[in-house]
């Protein structure tokens, strides 16, 4: 049977702040910033938007950000938990909410000054205020409470199982840095990377290194949705939301789900794969480009697995041979990604899916006829399947 | 402490080449005195005087009209919050003279004394600016504070005719902290030692950290279908009972995977320091330390044997150390 959230909805309109290490600004003077943007890039008023939708972990209240804009009355309004797992979790909501009449067009936003304000690299432990305090309380003794330091328990262990090296790795970095230096609005704008620089780089938490790490930053990104036949009345070209999936999959934990059989997978992710071909009726062959969750360098080898462009075990070799650039099988990361753009929880990333589609990357590969979007990875996620609207 | 003496001579002397100088020229009132400015001071403070707000009043009283509080009388010259915004070059000679002492280690500053005279009533529309001097700087003071200098400046408040409407003394310390090693009083309470974080203790992890407390290292079991558990849970995933107990482990197991962690390090702990997931022979992995192993001779696979041991002064942990 086919979902009816199928071909539901279309991203119509994005909007960013400047991506800096200190704004100067309040977050939610970036998240007014972001959504006003958005608004204005569909062309639409701020009193047109009736549906605002964030991450849990977002301080800017909905009413608060209606307030600054000037949208007016809100018919819907959700959060989204788990840190970027949330990234298309927003959108989501946001297509469910325009795809039954709950909402006509909704603006999914993430603000935050990541660098200059709360540092998520500064770890769990000190003054957390999380429900979940006795989740960490199994991690944060042996000090083991950095994201990085989560995300190397699994990497270590993906690395002996199917022999990836730090060198593999570094080309996701260097693929990556490739298309920031050709984005302006990339933190790595002009400033290309090797991947001897990358071997030469610090061991953050071993066996990641300083490059295998993205960046923190001051910043807000919005985008607006809205349904399809809206859409084809306004400004830009639609891209369409052909498939999209929360997941959490058994045994989820956090950022430490060590207890599965396997730690070298992501079940969350295969989970979020399955649906959104599923919805789609698309296969790993119809994707032509894609925006794939980087706030560290091996998330991305495994989501390529998830995905189906690799088998499992294989994200290693794929990532050779030029195949994550524009001209190789799978353009990835176009803007630079969270490792070189910008780290706006991955809502960055749905912005230049939505330019992919509408064909105005500032790496913009020839086919773009569908774009895979991913979200947070080692916490319950989300992911979508981006097209043209006709 | 304080400066070599040749250097506290040649601070003084540049410290006196400000005394008798107007600090700039005459700062200027932003908005002459005014009703609302007047009403919202009177609300802050208190003070519902009719003669400040109330014009039927006022016009009856020995003031013939409205006047402003004249505790107000620096109110109507104050620049505003740019005042309070450190700047790298000074804006006039009294943030040059306090430039002067910070770059000499006299960091920090109070205000001690203010003292205010009054020539008369200020009314609405009145226009003020106001000079201010630096009337005198003391000899070097110790304080309870720190090591400092009193700085006094006078400030002569005029209307838009010249004539003076009031003034105002006020003093300041300018001085070195003082370390709190340096009081007597605290020289025997060193800084704690940092420690580790602690976990939290609720009703679903406590019982397992006071086991460990008393040297052992425990896995929960569920009574009704034998399944080993950890972390531990409120609730048997597989068969949903809530009847659970424990087991010791027999603490053999073997490092499944591990990181080095050098980036950030957080007081309490010492790096580069080894965390590994442990798959004990029972079958259920923890994650903790691994100790008495050089960093670069970790490996997959290693086999490894519980020690519960205390990691700071307090926290004992189940850490593992290599079994051979």
């Amino acid at each position: 049977m086919s979902s009816p959230l199928k071909d539901a909805a279309a991203i119509v309109g994005i909007g960013a702040t400047p991506f800096t290490k200190n704004s100067g600004v309040s977050e939610l003077q970036l998240a007014s910033e972001c959504v006003a943007a958005a608004i204005a890039d569909a062309g639409l008023a701020p009193t047109d938007v009736d549906g605002l939708v964030t991450f849990s972990l977002d301080t800017n209240d909905e009413i608060e950000v209606a307030r600054a804009v000037g949208i007016g009355d809100l018919t819907f309004f959700s959060r989204i938990p788990y840190g970027g797992g949330a990234a298309i979790g927003i959108v989501h909501q946001a297509a469910m909410a325009v795809a039954t009449g709950s909402a006509r067009a909704v603006v999914a936003y993430r603000a935050l000054n990541g660098r200059s304000g709360q540092r998520y690299s500064q770890g769990v432990g000190g003054d957390i205020v999380t429900s979940d305090l006795i989740h960490w309380s199994w991690y944060m003794p042996s000090g083991l409470m950095t994201p990085t330091s989560w995300v190397a328990m699994f990497t270590q262990r993906y690395m002996h199982e199917y022999g990836a090296k730090s060198t593999d790795l570094a080309q996701v970095a260097v693929s990556t840095r490739k298309h920031a230096v050709n984005n302006p609005a990339a933190f790595f704008h002009g400033r290309p990377l090797t991947i001897e620089e990358h071997q030469a780089s610090r061991f953050i938490v071993e066996p990641l290194r300083l490059y295998d790490c993205c960046q923190e930053t001051d910043g807000g990104c919005a985008v607006v949705i809205t349904t399809p036949e809206r859409a084809r009345d306004l400004e830009q070209p639609g891209a369409l939301i052909r498939g999209v999936a929360q997941a959490s999959a058994a045994d989820q934990e956090q950022m430490t789900s060590f207890y599965r059989p396997s730690i070298a997978t992501l079940p969350e992710m295969d989970l979020v794969a399955r649906q959104v071909y599923a919805m789609s009726g698309l296969s790993p062959d119809d994707i032509d480009a894609a925006v794939i969750y980087d706030a560290f360098t091996s998330i991305v080898l495994w989501q390529l697995e998830a995905f189906g462009f690799c088998s499992v075990g294989e994200g290693k070799d794929f990532v050779q041979d030029g195949n994550l650039e524009v001209g190789g099988r799978l353009p990835t990361n176009t803007h630079g990604g969270q490792l070189s753009e910008a780290y706006i929880h991955g809502v960055n990333g749905i912005a230049e899916g939505v330019r992919l589609i509408r064909g105005t990357s500032t790496n913009q590969p020839a086919k773009n006829d569908h774009v895979l979007v991913t979200g947070g990875v080692g916490v319950p996620t989300s992911g979508m399947i981006l097209g043209k609207l006709d | 402490m304080t400066l070599p003496a040749k250097q506290k001579r040649e601070l003084e002397s540049k410290l006196q080449a400000y005394v008798g100088k107007p600090i700039g020229p005459p700062q200027v009132g932003r908005d002459p005195v005014n009703v609302p400015m007047i009403r919202q001071w009177c609300d802050a403070m208190g003070d519902g005087h009719p003669a400040y707000t109330d014009p039927v009043a006022a016009e009856r009283s020995v003031h013939r009209g409205l006047v402003a509080p004249p505790t107000m009388l620096q109110a109507w010259i104050l620049p505003g919050f740019e005042m309070s915004v450190e700047t790298e070059a000074p804006r006039d000679e009294q943030q040059a003279l306090h430039k002067l002492l910070s770059d000499h280690g006299y960091t920090s500053v109070v205000a001690t004394n203010c003292e205010q005279g009054y020539a008369r009533y200020l009314r609405p529309g009145d226009e003020l600016s106001a000079e201010t001097v630096v009337e005198s700087i003391s000899e070097e003071k110790a304080t309870a504070l720190g090591i400092g200098y009193f700085i006094d400046t006078l400030t002569t408040f005029r209307d838009q005719n010249g004539d003076e409407v009031g003034w105002m003394k006020f003093r300041v310390l300018k001085f070195i902290p003082q370390q709190p090693a340096q009081t007597a009083s605290s020289a025997d309470a060193a800084p704690a030692k940092p420690q580790r974080i602690r976990p939290l203790l609720g009703h679903d992890n406590a019982w397992w950290w006071e086991i460990v407390n008393q040297g052992q290292l425990p896995i929960q079991k569920c009574n009704g279908c034998g399944a080993l558990l950890h972390p531990p849970r409120p609730m048997c995933g597989h068969c949903q009972s809530t009847d659970l107990s424990h087991v010791i482990a027999s603490g053999k197991g073997e490092v499944y995977s591990f990181v080095v962690m050098h980036h950030p390090q957080f007081p309490g702990y010492e790096y580069p320091l080894v965390a590994a997931l442990v798959e004990l022979e029972e079958g259920t992995r923890l994650v903790s330390n691994l100790v008495g192993c050089a960093p670069e001779d970790v490996h997959i696979g290693l086999p490894v044997r519980v020690c519960v041991e205390r990691v700071d002064d307090e926290l004992m942990l189940p850490v593992f150390r290599p079994a051979s």
